[in-house]
């Protein structure tokens, strides 16, 4: 009964359909020390994301958005490699570790999907890094 | 309702001319821009190859060739949208283009501090932009005319607005986004009565009924040749010719003047003074033969066709669990569906949807005002033109339902 090819079934993998539809760390932080929202106007993508830090380490992280199955799983497994890590390591974080993580091919007009989140995380860790040399 | 005498198209002949469906595409995105057949392309590619020059200057034999061909589109275009005189038919780029033109050289001069301009929410980015920079440029207010929950406008509050004397109204003929079908005629005669200059956008009209300025009454109408099988890069305003006389040109340059002397300068006659600049002489020829094409064809068994396999469509999709249609019944609308899934992106659709070599829209269609009203960030949308067979219904159909499997 499904005329589904290889590809369509490659591109939308289990794990991204699992994460599109069970979203991990989604939610609000209550007094977050960062908090930050994008959106993809184009297609109304929203991604916003809210980071608990402490000594320089991301203790806890949600975001919130709606949009296409690529920008809400990406930001999903975004998320989940943060909570942890270094602030100053999260900056660090490129398109292609984002890309390699979704594992699949992204068309030129679906990049913007997938790299929604990451934006995000850059402008918002960048944010609070400014905010930090101004207190000292 | 195709009834019985109307002019059919023959649509297997008709899509003998479009070698781009070879390629196994179905191509459901027409109100984006259109496919071009064979003869639209092949008069381009005589052009290129036969008598490429350039026009109104050089006295050798391909230059008039050129001119001639160049010149000739413009009367088929008046006798396409039976304006007056062919003074009336402006090349530009485009719809928005033509708009533009519209809003700096008429508006700049004849709107002023205070003065309304009438605008509705169906309306594309651009019929609102051009009107947003002139308003705030001269101190002008505008005012939307809502739409119901069919996605028709308001024509109640379309009254009320124009009891307050708009210098302006400016609506599009049939929505890009919904494909509702305004009624212009009935809305152009009551805005002239109230006093007001009407431009109406036909980028979404004039590829798919037939357009009669005069009839319409409407000061400005204004579409673009890629939605009517024409290039890109080749656009049509009309323009009412007392009001044309009266503007001062858009861009300025070679071609548009008579005399330049130092102490100034004098204009060209009308069409030529709005066309400064070497033109898009290919795709004006272009369009030429594009509107050939379509009085070939005629625009009534045009109309009637796209009626029906919107309705075909309309039903098909109805049949479909979880998807929401946007937008008045068939009969009201012209060869345009925006609907979206439950549960699923439009994006996600139409890239499952590629897969399947069906081309789909998903996003805002430069329509946002209306996407906000709707309470939506996109809508997925299948559009229709001459070649549209109900096989690629079909097809999209199956993509959807391949969606809802993958989503499930």
């Amino acid at each position: 009964m499904s005329t589904g090819t290889a590809a369509d079934d490659q591109f939308y993998r289990e794990y991204i359909l699992d994460h599109y539809k069970n979203p991990r760390n989604f939610g609000r932080l209550e007094h977050p020390d960062i908090s930050h929202e994008e959106d993809n106007p184009l297609c109304g993508d929203v991604v916003g994301m809210d980071f608990r830090v402490k000594e320089g380490l991301i203790e806890d992280v949600r975001f919130h958005g709606r949009g296409c199955a690529i920008s809400q799983a990406s930001a999903s497994l975004l998320t989940e490699r943060l909570k942890g890590m270094a602030l100053d390591d999260a900056k660090k974080i490129g398109k292609e570790d984002v890309l390699g993580e979704l594992g699949i091919q992204i068309s030129p007009a679906r990049i913007k999907c997938a790299l929604l989140s990451l934006k995000v995380l850059k402008v918002g860790a960048y944010g609070l890094a400014s905010d930090d040399e101004d207190e000292e | 309702m195709s009834t019985n005498g109307a002019p059919r198209l023959d649509v297997a002949a008709i899509r003998k001319d479009f070698a781009i469906l070879e390629t196994g595409i179905a191509y459901l995105d027409s109100a984006n821009t259109s496919q071009r057949p064979r003869q639209v392309t092949g008069a381009m590619m005589d052009y290129f190859e036969k008598f490429n020059s350039n026009i109104h200057r050089a006295a050798y034999k391909i230059a008039e060739e050129a001119t001639e061909r160049y010149e000739g589109t413009r009367e088929k275009v008046r006798a396409f949208i039976n304006a007056a005189s062919t003074k009336e038919i402006i090349y530009t780029r485009g719809t928005t283009e033509a708009i533009n033109l519209v809003a700096y050289s008429w508006g700049r001069k004849n709107i002023k501090k205070g003065d309304l301009i009438v605008l509705t929410i169906l309306d594309h980015h651009s019929n609102i932009v051009p009107w947003q920079i002139l308003a705030a440029a001269n101190g002008a207010t505008i005012e939307y005319v809502d739409i119901d929950e069919r996605g028709e406008l308001r024509l109640d509050q379309f009254h009320e607005l124009l009891k307050r004397s708009p210098k302006l109204v400016a609506f599009s003929q049939v929505s890009n986004a919904l494909g509702t079908i305004n009624p212009a005629i009935e809305m152009v005669a009551a805005a002239k009565k109230a006093g007001a200059t009407v431009l109406v956008d036909g980028a979404q009209g004039a590829p798919h009924q037939g357009v009669d300025v005069q009839a319409l009454g409407c000061d400005f109408y204004a579409f673009s040749g890629h939605k009517m099988l024409g290039p890109t890069g080749a656009g049509i305003l009309y323009g009412r010719r007392s009001l044309l006389e009266e503007m001062d040109p858009f861009m300025s340059g070679g071609d548009m003047i008579k005399t330049v002397r130092i102490e100034g300068t004098t204009y060209h006659d009308l069409p030529w003074r709005f066309e400064a600049g070497t033109q898009a002489i290919a795709e004006v020829i272009g369009l030429g033969a594009a509107v050939d094409y379509l009085d070939g064809l005629g625009m009534e068994a045009v109309r009637a066709h796209e009626r029906e396999i919107t309705e075909y469509a309309y039903e098909a999709l109805s049949d479909i669990e979880g998807l929401t249609l946007y937008g008045p019944p068939p009969s009201r609308r012209a060869g345009v569906i925006s609907f979206s899934l439950e549960g699923i992106h439009p994006h996600d659709l139409a890239t499952i949807a590629d897969r399947d070599q069906v081309c789909l829209r998903a996003g805002h269609h430069c329509a946002m005002p209306l996407m906000t009203r709707l309470g939506v960030a996109a809508t997925a949308r299948a559009s229709f033109y001459v070649y549209t067979q109900k096989d690629e219904v079909d097809r999209l159909v199956g993509s959807i339902r391949e969606a809802q499997r993958i989503f499930k």
